[in-house]
C-alpha cells in the first residue's frame, strides 16, 4: 500500500461539534465509534421475520427496531400486512388468507413485492443500515424471492423464526394485539377470536419452517416458547451477534420500570406494592443518598453517573454563555451529538448505557434513580424517542415514572411528589447560530436563584 | 435512619459510615449478579475443544471480575495414574480404571465445592467428558444439594479435520504422550476417543434434557442451540462463546507515538505526537508493511496522538472512544510531581492500590475493564487487527490476553514505540515484543517498595477484579489414599444461601490464587 508523504505534515483539526480529531475539515467521518457503535456497515442488512401468526413476530420486530436505531443503527421495520390493509382498504374474513382464494393470493404477492421495494429504497435513498421485514415468510418460496432479491443487491439477510405451539401464549397474543387490530374494529371478542384462529389455520398447511439441513448455509435464529430455546445458524457479523444477544435478553414476563432522577426528598413508592423490586443508583452521591432513604437494598452502576460535562461541569447556563458562547450554541445545534470539551455528549451516553438497558430487559421491576440526561436516555429508549428529540424530553425533579410494556409499547405513567423543586429542563431556543446574542442564547433558561 | 454517607478513600465509592452494619455496601463497577455459585460443566468427546473453551471461558470472566476456576479431571486422573500406558485405560470395561476415573471426578467435584463454598470462587468450570446421563445426573444432584446452579456446554463435531488437528496442536504434545512419536500418539488418541463413543448421550433438548440449561456448541461454533438461559452470567457466557472463533490471526498492540505531554510527564491530556512520535508512526507503517496481512483492521482511541498516529499508516481505521487513555479527572495533564504537591494524599492512595485506584473525579483500571469490555468483544470476533492505543488501556488489554491479574495489571510493561504481537496458540497466546527503534521517554513506573499495601487483596463479591485463572492446585489424594471399599461419597451438603443479598461481607481470597502465572506460554 502506497504512503502518502503529505500525511506527514499535515496537522489534525478537532470538529467543532463532535469533537473528533480529523485530517482536514469535512472529510468522511464515518470512521468513529463508541464503545457500541458497529463498524460502518459496507452492506446493509435484512432481518426477515418467519412464522405463523400470533407468534410475536411484530412484537420482536419493533422492539427491535428501536434497540438497533437506540444504539445507532438506523433501521425501520416493513409490515406486510399493513401494505394488505391500504390495498384491500376492508376485511371481511380469513377467507381472504385461503390459500386457495387466488385473487387474494396475487395481492399479497404484490404486498410483499411493495415492501421489498421499499426496504430496497430505504437503503439506497435514506440510508438506512437495518430492514426488518415483518411477515410470515412461512413457505421456502417466499424466502427464496427475498433471498434473491437480497443477493441481487448485496444486502446480509437474517432470519428470524418464531416458533410457539403452546395454546394459552396464542390465545393471549391474540388478545392483546390482533382483536384491536383495525381487522376486527367491529366486531365481538368471540367472533374476531375464532376467525383468526381459522387465519392461522390457512397458514399451517403450507408452513415450512427453516430447516437446519436444507437451510444450513444461511443465517438465522430460531426462537422457540418466547425465549425457552434458541437455534442460532452461521452468525455473520457483529450486528447479528449483537441482535441475537438482544433477542436472548428480551423477554415478556409483566413488570415495571421505574425511573427517577434522584430527590431532594424521600421517594415514597409504599403505596405501590411492588413484587421484589431492585434499585439500581449511580455512583454519585445524590442518587445513593436518595436510595438510602428508601431503606433498602440497592446495586450501583457507574454507567449510571450524569453526563460529563467536562470543562463546563458546575458552570451555570449564564457562565457557559458568557465564557463558551460558542460552545453554547453549538449545542443548541446538534445537542444529541455535541460533546463537551473534555467532555461527552448524549451519544457518548447512550453508548456507555447499554449495559444498563440489556440489563433492564433481563430484569422484571427495577427502579432506576439516576440525573436528568441518563434519564433521557433511558426513556427514549422505552418510548422509542429519536435522536433529535431525546435531549430535550421532559424529566422533571421529584417524578416518577412507571414504564409497563404493553401491546406494542410502553404506558408511560407519571407519580408526582408534592414538593416544590427547582426545574432545570431548558428548551431549544429558536436562534442556535454562534453569533447570536446573548440575550437569545439565555432565552430559555428556566428561572433559578 | 439512614446514616451519613462517606466516600471510600481510594474508590470514591459512596458508602454508609463503616460504623453502620455492612449492609449496603457495594463495590465499584457494574453490578455481576452472580448469586448462586455457577457450576459450568463442559460435555463431548475428547479433542472437541472442552479445555480449549474452558480456559478461554474461566480467562475471560476472571477479567472481568468474576472469581473462575478449571478443574480439569485429566488432571486429577494424571496425578492419581503417574504413567499412561495407552488407550485401554479408557475402554468402559477396564473396571479398575473406571473407578479410579470416578474417584477422579469425585475428587474434582470436592475442590469444586470448597472453591465455590470456602475460597470466595464464584463459578467453576468442570472440564471433563461429561459424555453420560449418569455422570451429569452426579453432577446435577451435587448442584442441588449445594445451592449451585449448573450449566452445561456441550462440544459437539464430527469434522475429522477440525479433530486430527486439534490433536495435533494439543495432544499429541500433552503429558499423557511425553515418550511418544506423534503418530503412535494420533492412533492411540483416535482409539481413546473410540472408547467413549458408544456410551455417548448427547444432551437431549427435546425430552431427556429439555428442563436443563446449556449451549450446544455445534462444529466449532457453526451452530448453537441455547436452552433454558437462566440468568445473566449464562446470558453473558452465551454471547461470549458466540463471538469467539479459532481462525489463525494476530492482534498487534502498541501506544500512540510519543506525545509532548509525554514528554513532559504530564497524565492524561491530548496533545499531539512529538517528533520522535511521529518518526516512530512512519516506521509502524513501516512494521505493518513488512507483516504482509491480508486484512489488516487499525483500531485507534478518540484522542489526538493516536489518531495521529493512525493515520500516518495510510489505512483505513475506526476510531473507538473506549480506546481512550484512563481519565485521571482533576489530575489530567499535571506532571506526577504537580500531582505529588498538589494532591498528596492521592498520590500516596494511588500507589498504595492502583487497581482500585479512582482518580477524583476521573477513573480507576476496574472502572477501564468495564469500558473496554466491547472492545474486546469485537477483538475476539475479528481476525487481524492492529489496536493503537494508551498505556493503561494497553495494560488493561494485556491483562485479558495474557491472563494477568488485577494486582499485575497497572504494572505491566507496556513501553512507547514497541509494538506486541500476540497470537493465539494450543490454550494460551504467543507474545513478540517488537520494538522499532525509535527513542522514548519511558513512562512506566513500577510498584514503589516502600508503599504499604492497601486492602488490595480483598475480594468482595460482585466487584469487578480480575484474577489470574487460578493454576490448578491438586492436593488430590493418590491413588492408595482412595478408599477401596467403594465409591467415597461427597460431603454432605450445607443448606445453600440464597440470593442476591446485600449482607455478604468482603471474603479474602487465598493467597494460592493471586500467584503470577509464570508460564512462558500465556
Amino acid at each position: 500500500m502506497a504512503l502518502s508523504v503529505n500525511r506527514e505534515q499535515r496537522k489534525l483539526t478537532q470538529t467543532p461539534l463532535l469533537k473528533i480529531w480529523v485530517p482536514w475539515v469535512g472529510c468522511n467521518l464515518n470512521r468513529r465509534r463508541g464503545s457500541s457503535v458497529p463498524q460502518f456497515c459496507n452492506s446493509p442488512t435484512m432481518i426477515v421475520m418467519v412464522g405463523l401468526p400470533a407468534r410475536g413476530k411484530t412484537y420482536i420486530s419493533k422492539k427491535l427496531t428501536r434497540y438497533l436505531n437506540w444504539i445507532g443503527v438506523p433501521t425501520k421495520s416493513f409490515n406486510v400486512g399493513q401494505y394488505r390493509r391500504e390495498a384491500v382498504k376492508i376485511y371481511k374474513d380469513f377467507e381472504f388468507f385461503n390459500p386457495e382464494n387466488e385473487e387474494a393470493m396475487k395481492i399479497r404477492k404484490a404486498c410483499a413485492s411493495a415492501a421489498l421495494k421499499d426496504v430496497a429504497a430505504y437503503f439506497s435513498k435514506e440510508q438506512g443500515q437495518a430492514a426488518v421485514f415483518d411477515a410470515t415468510n412461512t413457505t421456502r418460496e417466499r424466502r427464496a424471492v427475498i433471498l434473491s432479491y437480497a443477493k441481487e443487491r448485496g444486502y446480509k439477510v437474517f432470519f428470524v423464526e418464531s416458533i410457539c405451539d403452546d395454546p394459552e401464549i396464542i390465545a393471549e397474543n391474540i388478545k392483546q394485539v390482533k382483536l384491536g387490530s383495525p381487522d376486527y374494529v367491529d366486531r365481538d371478542e368471540e367472533e374476531a377470536m375464532k376467525d383468526f384462529s381459522r387465519r392461522i389455520d390457512c397458514y399451517k398447511s403450507s408452513y415450512m419452517p427453516i430447516d437446519d439441513e436444507k437451510d444450513r448455509k444461511l443465517s438465522y435464529i430460531k426462537i422457540f416458547d418466547v425465549g425457552s430455546r434458541y437455534l442460532v445458524n452461521r452468525v455473520q457479523d457483529h450486528i447479528q451477534s449483537r441482535i441475537v444477544y438482544y433477542l436472548m435478553n428480551i423477554h415478556v414476563t409483566p413488570r415495571s420500570i421505574y425511573l427517577s432522577r434522584h430527590g431532594e426528598s424521600e421517594l415514597n413508592l409504599s403505596g405501590q406494592n411492588i413484587k421484589e423490586l431492585k434499585v439500581w443508583t449511580s455512583h454519585m452521591k445524590r442518587t445513593i443518598q436518595t436510595a438510602e432513604a428508601l431503606g433498602v437494598p440497592y446495586e450501583q452502576w457507574k454507567a449510571l453517573n450524569e453526563i460529563d460535562a467536562g470543562v463546563c461541569e458546575e458552570l451555570t447556563y449564564e457562565e457557559i454563555q458568557e465564557n463558551l458562547p460558542e460552545e453554547f450554541a453549538l449545542r443548541d445545534q446538534d445537542k444529541y451529538r455535541y460533546r463537551y470539551p473534555k467532555g461527552e455528549s448524549y451519544e457518548d451516553l447512550v453508548h456507555r448505557l447499554e449495559p444498563v438497558i440489556m440489563e433492564l430487559e433481563r430484569q422484571e421491576n427495577v427502579l432506576v434513580i439516576c440525573h436528568q440526561a441518563v434519564f433521557r436516555c433511558l426513556l427514549a429508549y422505552f418510548v422509542n424517542k429519536p435522536a433529535a428529540e431525546l435531549p430535550y424530553l421532559r424529566c422533571p425533579l421529584h417524578t416518577v415514572l412507571k414504564l409497563t410494556p404493553i401491546a406494542y409499547g410502553c404506558k408511560v405513567e407519571s407519580f408526582f411528589l408534592n414538593i416544590e423543586a427547582v426545574n432545570t429542563h431548558r428548551e431549544k431556543p429558536v436562534n442556535v447560530d454562534i453569533n447570536r446574542n446573548p440575550e437569545e442564547a439565555l432565552q430559555t433558561v428556566p428561572d433559578h436563584i | 435512619m439512614p446514616g451519613e454517607l462517606t466516600q471510600d478513600r481510594i474508590q470514591k465509592t459512596w458508602e454508609r459510615s463503616k460504623d453502620d452494619p455492612p449492609a449496603n455496601r457495594r463495590a465499584a463497577g457494574a453490578p455481576h449478579f452472580v448469586n448462586p455459585p455457577t457450576v459450568i460443566v463442559m460435555v463431548g468427546l475428547p479433542a472437541r475443544g472442552k479445555t480449549y473453551m474452558s480456559k478461554k471461558l474461566t480467562r475471560y470472566l476472571n477479567w472481568i471480575g468474576l472469581p473462575t476456576k478449571v478443574f480439569n479431571v485429566g488432571e486429577y486422573r494424571r496425578e492419581a495414574v503417574k504413567n499412561y500406558s495407552s488407550y485401554d485405560f479408557f475402554k468402559p470395561d477396564n473396571e479398575c480404571a473406571v473407578k479410579i476415573r470416578q474417584q477422579c471426578a469425585l475428587a474434582a467435584l470436592r475442590d469444586v465445592h470448597s472453591y465455590l463454598k470456602d475460597e470466595g470462587g464464584q463459578i467453576a468450570v468442570f472440564d471433563a467428558t461429561n459424555t453420560t446421563r449418569g455422570r451429569r445426573e452426579m453432577i446435577l444432584q451435587f448442584g442441588s444439594e449445594n445451592g449451585f446452579k449448573i450449566f452445561f456446554i456441550e462440544s459437539v463435531c464430527d469434522d475429522p479435520s477440525v479433530i486430527a488437528s486439534n490433536i495435533m496442536e494439543v495432544k499429541v504434545s500433552c503429558p499423557d504422550y511425553r515418550d511418544c512419536n506423534k503418530t503412535d500418539a494420533m492412533l492411540d488418541f483416535q482409539r481413546r476417543i473410540e472408547c467413549y463413543k458408544t456410551s455417548y448421550q448427547p444432551l437431549d433438548p427435546d425430552q431427556h434434557d429439555r428442563d436443563l440449561s446449556f449451549i450446544k456448541v455445534i462444529d466449532v461454533g457453526r451452530r448453537f442451540l441455547v436452552n433454558r438461559i437462566q440468568d445473566h452470567i449464562q446470558s453473558k457466557i452465551i454471547y461470549y462463546l458466540m463471538n469467539i472463533h479459532v481462525q489463525p490471526r494476530s492482534i498487534y498492540l502498541c501506544r500512540h507515538g510519543e506525545s509532548t505531554d509525554n514528554l513532559e510527564e504530564r497524565l492524561g491530556g491530548d496533545s499531539g505526537l512529538s517528533p520522535r512520535g511521529k518518526q516512530f508512526s512512519a516506521a509502524l507503517a513501516g512494521f505493518v508493511e513488512e507483516q504482509q496481512l491480508q486484512d489488516l483492521k487499525v483500531w485507534s482511541s478518540q484522542l489526538c496522538c493516536s489518531i495521529q498516529t493512525a493515520e500516518r499508516l495510510g489505512l483505513p481505521y475506526e476510531q473507538w472512544k473506549a480506546l481512550n487513555e484512563i481519565d485521571a479527572g482533576m489530575c489530567e495533564e499535571m506532571t506526577y510531581n504537580e500531582m505529588k504537591e498538589k494532591f498528596p494524599e492521592e498520590f500516596a492512595l494511588r500507589d498504595e492500590d492502583k487497581y482500585y485506584y479512582r482518580y477524583p473525579a476521573g477513573e480507576s483500571y476496574q472502572d477501564l475493564v468495564q469500558r473496554v469490555e466491547p472492545v474486546i468483544m469485537d477483538l475476539e470476533r475479528q481476525e487481524n487487527v492492529l489496536v493503537i492505543c494508551h498505556q493503561a488501556v494497553m495494560r488493561c488489554l494485556l491483562a485479558y490476553f495474557l491472563d494477568k491479574s488485577a494486582e499485575e495489571m497497572p504494572y505491566l510493561k507496556c513501553p512507547l514505540h514497541t509494538v506486541l504481537k500476540l497470537t493465539p496458540v494450543a490454550y494460551g497466546c504467543k507474545v513478540e515484543s517488537i520494538s522499532l527503534n525509535v527513542e522514548a521517554v519511558n513512562t512506566h513506573r513500577d510498584r514503589p517498595e516502600d508503599v504499604k499495601r492497601g486492602p488490595g487483596t480483598l475480594i468482595r463479591r460482585n466487584s469487578v477484579t480480575p484474577l489470574t485463572s487460578p493454576e490448578s492446585n491438586i492436593k488430590k489424594p493418590r491413588i492408595d489414599d482412595l478408599d477401596e471399599a467403594g465409591f467415597s461419597e461427597l460431603p454432605p451438603s450445607v443448606s445453600s444461601p440464597s440470593l442476591c443479598s446485600p449482607s455478604h461481607t468482603p471474603i479474602s481470597l487465598s493467597g494460592q490464587n493471586l500467584r503470577r502465572n509464570t508460564s512462558a506460554l500465556h
